[in-house]
């Protein structure tokens, strides 16, 4: 009798095709750029911004060099060769090391920015590589957070591009992106950096509570009201958001408008994570641990949220057992620094890009409960067409068992559903469709009758 | 009542689900490939490393045991129906109330020198899948003989390896069988240009091997030698019914099964790849080995065995496949060839990668046949079953658009290609919008109670 483990090992494959000259040249290019990001923290080079330059342009060209060796002469269609296998892609030896080596970069991004350079009386190492760009566009020394913010953007760029080249073909996915890359660069970076430049208040304009969970901390809301009409508008347009905007575009189009549009977190996840969606874990147990702990810390960050403005109302801090401040630093250290940063971007390679967005993001979890329960956007299936091959449940970033619905004939109707199209762009029977339509609204009501979800035979 | 399902597949263990969801019989799966249920269909992606093996199998481990479907992984060789029991390789005797036989089909074994040698090879079964892999070490050539859907996916697998290819096809084109001439010739085209050496007219009429019994080369039917390391024979499919010869059910070339899925014994069925239906509906075949067909028999049977009969209906015939990136998707008979009577619209893309072939009759839609493009299957069978004429589907073809948003609308393309041929010009009714698909299948509905 043959048993599982055995036929796991014997059926995976044993050769796929190499490198070829083409990938290793580019790859070449593109770790020499990071080479210099690194020796940069010894402080040898030179204070230029040539250092600046030449290694974003090596990484540039590395990774679009890369994309094109890969994609440029394929037709259109799915490109999933043996990512289950190769070690980057199925945690393997070196997806470890890059796992590590993000999670390290983020602790001491957040934690000790000082060893990368940060220094109040002159920035060096990495973060004074950074000065010159920074001086360019805001007329100051560089941060960590400016360091931080170019590299994201870049990251987003370049492996957009590189998602644009994969998914050639599918207008979606290349809208989609395209929306990412400007949101990010203008809207989380650049708008930002130049208002800081004019003095005014700076501010990420598509960043909303509960994700950009200090918006309602005093020094926020201070900041907002002491500096005059841009800070009201910006103040008022960031409570409409909340309050009116989000709610009217999930209601037509899901949490997707923002979750694989908009948001960087999700930008970041989508282009640089792509190779590592398969990675999310599809299981029911999976399911129950994600709801339970996405559900928590939105709970945690509401509480905290009106705690804080509780103190900021009436100038006490305690409440019963409760410190606001206390609740604060716990929920930015914890969930802001740990959960969002270090685990959500260095578990790529070991459990998907959207570990953050998944189990823990507090919009998430709002723009979820308005997808489940009042919105119109839905996956639609194409009839008997599925052949069950498992194709969009293994894709989905999200770890949504698509399959479980698509082999029953079923609409997908899903609180963690990002809407990224992908279960779609790999099914390769046609099965699947992202669509927005008002009809079946009632069905999804906590009141609808049970047998269209979550049976589980 | 204890119910016995041979064979796991998707025809057996659709029949142990819905018996599950409707009635607390007890519920046997045997089977003698694996322990749990896979989707055979997925066996490609696996070789091609786009999924493991624990993707492919539709349901988590703990999903048996919480419906109750009692799982045995062993060979069932004799069927006593006096006695209600079969025996097993493994030494089990195991009765029942009632048997469901779904032990689906084998490949096709070419009847030609050397077919026994190592390095022959199909593709049906996950040991199948295993021996390839196997195989797969040290290829400078592997040829395939067949020009079938899981030919095409076995030059796929290989060319994910880079290994070269040799395709022979038996027909003047890969599926004409199948596909009308214009689809037909887009396959072929697709083959080639990932670099597939692909052989038209041409048989495999010879495998030759070394003197340890290692495939060395074969011969074709135009006279030529190919060296190679692995054959893979795709010629199609048989039932798996050869342990059942000496029992007394009525075999054909499957069982033979009424529309009720029961065969010429009481309280035995077959549904799936092994059954035959004895009276097929008109345009469809006696045995029809596919996914859905399977699905919907193990629907049928599960609804009979519980107590309300449910004659199998495998409605209005569709199917799909994909020919390394090309999609095709097909609603209602669409012939090779078209008949008499019949016309066509067909539509394709500059580039010659996507095509809508629409045909009809004076009075009625009759099918769709699509690459590279996908069409709702709802909305394509509504049509067909209530007779449409050509010129309402073309005004609303809209609806039946189901590529993810923002793809080009091919409704216009189609409605010119009908305007050059007929002159007529035809506008469009309906955008592509959800609430009009859900107002259009919902009129369906009233008319067809
Ligand atoms: C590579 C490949 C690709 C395919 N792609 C498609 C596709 O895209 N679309 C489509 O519609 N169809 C496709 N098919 C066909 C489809 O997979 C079959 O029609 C379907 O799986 C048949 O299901 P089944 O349940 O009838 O039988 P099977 O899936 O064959 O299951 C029968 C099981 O019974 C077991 N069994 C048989 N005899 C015994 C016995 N005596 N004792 C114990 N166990 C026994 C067998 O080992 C087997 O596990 C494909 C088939 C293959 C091989
Ligand atoms: S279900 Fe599909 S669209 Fe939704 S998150 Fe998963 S892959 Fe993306
Ligand atoms: S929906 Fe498509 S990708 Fe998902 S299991 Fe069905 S056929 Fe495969």
């Amino acid at each position: 009798m043959i048993h599982q483990d055995d036929i796991s090992m014997s059926l995976t494959p044993t050769v796929y095709p190499s490198l070829t000259i083409g990938h290793k040249i580019f790859s070449i290019i593109g770790c020499s750029g990071l080479l210099i990001g690194l020796i940069s923290f010894t402080g040898s080079f030179p204070e230029s911004n040539l250092t600046l330059i030449l290694s974003l342009l090596l990484i540039s060209t590395g990774v679009i060099g890369y994309s094109i060796v890969q994609y440029q002469r394929q037709s259109p269609g799915i490109q999933n060769n043996f990512v289950r296998v190769k070690a980057i892609t199925s945690r393997g030896t070196t997806a470890w090391f890059l796992a590590l080596t993000l999670m390290g970069f983020y602790i001491l991004l957040y934690f000790f920015p000082q060893s990368l350079g940060l220094a109040e009386s002159g920035n060096t190492g990495l973060i004074a590589l950074f000065d010159p760009l920074s001086q360019w566009i805001k007329n100051k020394p560089a941060s960590q957070w400016f360091v931080y913010g170019t590299l994201y953007t870049l990251a987003i760029l370049l492996f957009g591009i590189k998602f644009m080249l994969k998914y050639k073909g599918n207008r979606y996915q290349q809208i989609r992106t395209v929306s990412v890359m400007f949101f990010q660069l203008c809207f989380a970076f650049l708008i930002p950096e130049v208002l800081e430049r004019l003095n005014q208040p700076s501010m990420d304009l598509k960043n909303m509570w509960p994700l950009n969970y200090y918006f309602f901390f005093d020094w926020n809301l201070d900041k907002l009201l002491q500096s005059g009409t841009l800070g009201l508008f910006m103040l008022g347009w960031s409570i409409a958001l909340i309050l009116v905007i989000s709610p009217v575009l999930t209601y037509f189009f899901g949490k997707r408008w923002y979750c694989s549009w908009v948001c960087g977190c999700g930008g970041l996840g989508e282009t640089a994570g792509d190779p590592f969606r398969h990675l999310a874990d599809p299981s029911l147990k999976a399911w129950k641990i994600e709801r339970w702990m996405v559900h928590s810390v939105l709970v945690f960050v509401v509480l905290m949220t009106l705690l804080v403005l509780y103190t900021y109302f009436t100038g006490n801090s305690h409440i019963l057992f409760l410190n606001s401040y206390a609740l604060r630093e716990g929920y930015g250290f914890f969930i802001g620094a740990i959960f969002s940063g270090v685990i959500g971007v260095g578990f790529y390679p070991l459990l998907g890009p959207r570990v953050w967005c998944r189990f823990g993001c507090p919009m998430a979890a709002i723009l979820g409960l308005q997808q489940r329960y009042f919105s119109r956007f839905r996956i639609t299936t194409n009839g008997g067409q599925c052949i069950s091959c498992g194709n969009c449940s293994t894709y989905c970033e999200m770890g949504i068992d698509v399959r479980h619905y698509a082999q029953r004939g079923q609409n997908i109707v899903r609180a963690s559903c990002v809407g990224c199209g992908i279960c779609a762009a790999v099914c390769p029977r046609g099965v699947l469709k992202l669509e927005n339509g008002s009809v079946d609204l009632f069905e999804r009501t906590p009141f609808a009758p049970k047998s269209s979800k979550g049976d589980f035979n | 009542m204890h119910i016995l399902i041979i064979g796991n597949g998707i025809a057996g263990i659709t029949a142990a689900r819905h018996i599950r969801q409707r009635a607390d019989h007890q519920i046997t799966v045997i089977s003698a490939e694996s322990d749990y249920f896979f989707s055979r269909t997925a066996l490609m992606y696996v070789y091609m490393g786009h999924m493991h093996w624990n993707d492919i199998m539709p349901y988590e481990p703990w999903f048996w045991k919480k419906n109750r479907i009692h799982l045995i992984n062993d060979l069932v060789n004799v069927l006593d129906d006096q006695r209600k029991t079969v025996h097993t390789a493994g030494g089990k005797q195991i009765s029942y109330d009632k048997l469901i036989l779904a032990t689906g089909s084998s490949s096709n074994r070419l009847e030609i020198p050397g077919n026994e040698l190592d390095g022959v090879a199909s593709l049906y079964s996950l040991q199948d899948l295993q021996y390839i892999e196997s195989k797969s070490t040290n290829l400078k050539r592997v040829v395939i003989a067949g020009g079938g859907l899981i030919g095409i996916e076995l030059a796929e697998m290989f060319h994910s390896r880079q290994i070269p290819v040799t395709f022979l096809v038996r027909e003047s084109s890969y599926s004409n069988m199948l596909l009308p001439a214009e689809e037909s010739e887009m396959v072929n085209r697709e083959i080639r240009e990932h670099g597939i050496d692909l052989r038209l007219h041409t048989e495999l009429t010879d495998i030759k091997g070394d003197e340890a019994g290692r495939i060395k080369s074969t011969l074709t039917s135009s006279g030529e030698e190919i060296d190679c390391q692995l054959a893979c024979i795709a010629v199609g499919v048989h039932p798996n019914v050869s342990w059942l010869s000496d029992s007394p059910i009525e075999i054909n070339k499957g069982i033979l099964v009424d529309e009720l899925l029961q065969t010429n014994i009481a309280d035995i069925y077959a549904i799936g790849d092994c059954a035959e239906l004895r009276r097929p509906s008109p345009g469809r075949k006696a045995i029809e080995p596919l996914w859905y067909t399977g699905r919907l028999m193990g629907e049928a049977l599960a609804s009979t065995v519980c107590g309300t009969p449910v004659k199998y209906d495998g409605g209005i015939w569709f199917n799909s496949a994909k020919f390394f990136n090309t999609e095709y998707q097909v609603y209602g008979t669409i012939s090779p060839k078209l008949p008499e009577g019949q016309k066509t619209i067909y539509w394709q893309q500059r580039d010659g990668k996507k095509s809508i072939r629409i045909n009809y009759t004076e009075q009625a839609v009759i099918g769709f046949n699509l690459m590279g493009v996908r069409f709702r299957q709802e909305v394509c069978e509504k049509w067909i079953v209530t007779k449409t004429n050509i010129e309402v589907v073309l005004a609303n073809l809209e609806l039946a658009l189901f590529d993810q948003e923002f793809s080009p609308n091919y409704a216009h393309a189609v409605r010119d290609a009908y305007r050059s041929i007929t002159g007529v010009t035809i506008r469009s009714g309906v955008n592509r919008k959800h609430a009009h698909v859900h107002a259009f299948m919902k009129n369906h509905q009233k008319s067809s109670v």
